[in-house]
């Protein structure tokens, strides 16, 4: 069964199951893009744009994926493997390809491995998350929408405020805390943030947390000082508990530009990094170099951001994504030539 | 990861070129198709790029780029020129008011750095402006926003203006002026919160701020490593409250910074200021030079600078300095040599940094060969301790061992010692030049290698 088959009869189901993630899609569709077309509407719009699978549609298929951020490597690498398809296919019309394109770009992104959105955390011990990523793009904004998260599955979460340096970062940390309700560790502006560290592991162990979540400051990857700190902070957690950190999650702007996959090859040969966060995906950027991340760095996106408030937190699903890269890029230059007709 | 300056992606084109003496239209075309690369992988946006490459073709093919001598430096230096004019001149110099308070407001999205620049700016306009500035925090949704526009008021020992997070902020900017007026407060920075271009409620708000009072400055704060959206952003914010300007801000990264050229384009309002880093003096004049040879990776005097500083130990650049003007330079201080220039990175691009590389006679086509440093090397390491240091005893026998040795041929070794003993004088003739001018050395012997 065509992806979209599939996706279609998920969606228009009237099973519980169904129900739901029509609502999570919504959610994440409406962050995706803005437009409020319903899901059929847009299928139909694309075989209706173009009937034919020519040079022209290649082109801009291409174009919508360059505009996504995916980057012209990628974008490169899959335009001649779905080339190559078309061809052995034997592909005339657009009412064959939308599943092509779709299963195509999945399996970039999956490029082999499982698709792995799941925390891997303890059953029944502690478990330390470590977030890491460079300045502003959400991980202490993140850390609390997953703690509520995660308490309302019923863990018991602790807050470590690993960020001593930015002006405010202890205090933002801490009304996330008061917001979620669970506790903050945390010591004054300036300390050493490993020492942070090390007391919020013994505070967890010693009160039977099930969750630590810990923040770091914001560092570009490029500043050696600041990336040989982290390797600190990830190493006294380590030392604390053997199997520590249990996830290191890379907190990713979506509108970040090709730097994200530098970024995420520096940051996970320092601290090892386990999961994307890619946040910010309710704006109108999309991310799309995670697809490059996954398929060369070989690491998955767990959750997307899609808003400021304590609930504004997906688990990732590379379908949906891979549909909303496309078929949104899609619906904006139709939009734009319906502008330039008048 | 592929990250190469455009200079590097066109060697292979020019490569191809280099036997035909002449090159036709289908090359410039190859050569804008790695124009457009390098600019997609800087992160220009898309429609961007494409305005600029017609643009570029019609001036390299109209400017008989094939009759030059050096057609593919022309190319580079045609797009070069062209993007640092598209960037506009150095524009860092801010309006003020005539009816102070000025007011200058700063917005964009989330976490772009609106309340770190700021503080910047404000620290900018007391120490190079005399002024008296008033920061306003009128960010009432992110948590803790207030108390991190207080902590780096307290930082600068400059006053903060902030009613809590229970009063609307164009309430707060409103006494904030008022404020600013009894208090002889000559500036009003204003913070606002981070917020979505496509927001219409928050981008009203924005609006009703400025309704308040004309403000002189309206700064949009952007990140250097925004992709491709950077175009939307810029439109929206431009068109929703007028900006008079941008901050590029966390351009202490190592992104090519392919935004500004976009938010350049779109907006055609200067880029003012770059942020350099987290502390509060890290914010700079913006220089459209610089950012144009940045985006398309030929880095940057500056940068080069830099580098040769990290990579050359003080220490030993004064022992060798000794050695070159006593001339006991030997083999083995070229190799450390090499390797010093093969740490710096990729060598076109250091030759193009190189002050006035461009104009010494015969470098100007040095195109450097990076295999050529390799057989150099491995010709080194086939000599004895005795030929490194004395190489005036390599004679015939001696050359066809080391020849085979290495791989290379007697040639190639002949050419070899020719360049070393060139450097050697050259060497003794610089660093008594410098010895007078009492500068220091920067890179001993780099250009005798390209001749
Ligand atoms: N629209 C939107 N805004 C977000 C999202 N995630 C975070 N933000 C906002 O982005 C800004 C920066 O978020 P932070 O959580 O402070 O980012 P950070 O990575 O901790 O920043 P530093 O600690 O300074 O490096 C804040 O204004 C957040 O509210 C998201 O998914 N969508
Ligand atoms: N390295 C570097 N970091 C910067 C620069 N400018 C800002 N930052 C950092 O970027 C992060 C976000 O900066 P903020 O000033 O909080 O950004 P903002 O736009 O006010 O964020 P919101 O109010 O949440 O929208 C912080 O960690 C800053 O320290 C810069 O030029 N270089
Ligand atoms: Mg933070
Ligand atoms: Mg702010």
């Amino acid at each position: 069964m065509s992806f979209f088959k599939k996706f279609k009869e998920k969606m228009l189901g009237s099973t519980p199951e169904a129900e739901e993630t029509v609502s999570i899609t919504n959610k994440f569709k409406e962050g995706l893009s803005k437009t409020r077309n319903q899901f059929t509407s847009k299928v139909n719009d694309l075989v209706a744009k173009y009937r034919k699978v020519d040079e022209d549609f290649f082109e801009e298929l291409e174009e919508i994926l360059l505009q996504a951020d995916v980057g012209f490597e990628t974008v490169t690498e899959l335009m001649d493997s779905l080339r190559f398809e078309v061809q052995r296919k034997n592909i005339k019309n657009t009412s064959g390809i939308q599943s092509v394109i779709s299963e195509k770009l999945v399996e970039i992104y999956n490029a082999g491995e499982d698709d792995v959105t799941e925390l891997q955390l303890e059953e029944s011990d502690l478990s330390v998350i470590l977030f890491v990523g460079v300045n502003g793009v959400g991980k202490t904004t993140t850390i609390g929408k997953l703690a509520h998260r995660l308490k309302g599955e019923g863990k018991n979460v602790m807050l470590a405020a690993g960020d001593t340096f930015r002006a405010g970062a202890i205090e933002q940390l801490q009304v996330w805390g008061d917001r979620v309700g669970v506790e903050v560790i945390k010591q004054s502006e300036g300390s050493d943030p490993a020492a942070v560290m090390y007391d919020a592991v013994r505070a967890a162990k010693s009160r039977g947390v099930d969750v630590l979540i810990c923040d770091t400051a914001g560092r570009l990857q490029n500043k050696v000082n600041l990336m040989n700190e982290l390797e600190k902070i990830h190493r006294v957690i380590s030392r604390e508990i053997p199997n520590a950190p249990h996830e290191v999650l890379l907190a990713l702007d979506a509108t970040t530009g090709q730097n994200a996959l530098v970024q995420a090859q520096t940051f996970k040969e320092v601290t090892n990094v386990t999961g994307i966060v890619l946040t910010k995906l309710d704006g109108t950027a999309k991310g799309g170099i995670v697809l490059a991340i996954r398929n060369k760095l070989h690491i998955p996106v767990k959750f997307v951001g899609l808003g400021e408030q304590m609930d504004d937190l997906q688990p990732f699903d590379a379908e949906k994504y891979v549909y909303g890269l496309f078929a949104d890029g899609l619906d904006l230059e139709e939009a734009e030539e319906i502008e330039s007709d008048k | 990861m592929a990250f190469e300056g455009l200079a590097e992606r066109l060697q292979g084109t020019l490569q191809k070129i280099k036997g035909k003496g002449k090159i036709s239209e289908a090359d410039v075309k190859e050569m804008m198709r790695e124009v457009r690369y390098a600019l997609l992988e800087a992160d220009v946006n898309l429609k961007v790029v494409k305005e600029f490459v017609k643009n570029v073709s019609d001036r390299a093919v109209g400017q008989d780029v094939m009759k030059s001598l050096t057609p593919g430096q022309q190319v580079v230096k045609i797009v070069k020129d062209e993007l640092t004019e598209l960037m506009g001149g150095e524009q860092s110099q801010i309006s003020f008011s005539t009816r102070p308070p000025t007011v200058i407001m700063m917005v964009g999205l989330q976490g772009a750095g609106k309340t770190t620049t700021t503080g910047k700016l404000a620290n900018v306009l007391r120490k190079k402006y005399n002024k008296k500035p008033l920061l306003v925090a009128a960010d009432i949704y992110r948590p803790a926003a207030v108390q991190q526009l207080q902590t780096i008021g307290k930082q600068l020992s400059l006053p903060v203006f902030a009613l809590g997070t229970d009063i609307s902020p164009v309430e707060i900017v409103k006494q904030a002026i008022e404020q600013a007026k009894e208090e002889h407060h000559d500036v009003v920075i204003i913070d606002t919160a981070g917020r979505l271009h496509i927001d219409e409620t928050l981008m009203q708000e924005l609006k009703d701020i400025r309704a308040i009072k004309e403000p002189d400055e309206v700064f949009l704060v952007v990140d250097a490593m925004t992709g491709q959206d950077a175009v939307n952003v810029a439109n929206n914010f431009n068109e929703a409250i007028g900006i008079t300007g941008v901050v590029l801000t966390k351009l202490d990264g190592d992104t090519r910074g392919g935004a500004a050229l976009s938010i350049r384009s779109v907006t055609q309002k200067p880029i003012k200021f770059v942020g350099m880093g987290e502390k509060m003096d890290a914010l700079e004049p913006f220089h459209p030079e610089r950012m144009a040879s940045r985006i398309l990776g030929m880095g940057d005097m500056m940068s080069l600078i830099e580098k040769a500083q990290a990579n050359v130990d003080e220490e030993r650049a004064k022992e060798l300095e000794e050695k070159f003007r006593t001339q006991s330079f030997t083999f083995d201080d070229f190799l450390e040599q090499i390797g010093q220039v093969k740490q710096m990175g990729p060598l076109d691009e250091i030759l193009k940094m190189l002050p006035g590389a461009g104009k010494i006679k015969g470098l100007e086509n040095a195109k450097v060969d990076e295999k050529q440093m390799d057989r150099v090397e491995a010709i080194i390491y086939s000599m004895t301790t005795q030929e490194k240091t004395t190489p005036e005893i390599l004679n015939g026998p001696r050359k066809k061992r080391i020849a085979k040795g290495s791989g290379t041929s007697i040639q190639d070794i002949n050419r070899l010692l020719k360049q070393f003993e060139d450097m050697k004088k050259m060497m003794k003739q610089m660093t008594n030049m410098q010895q007078k001018g009492k500068k220091k050395m920067k890179m001993p012997g780099l250009d005798s290698l390209f001749k």
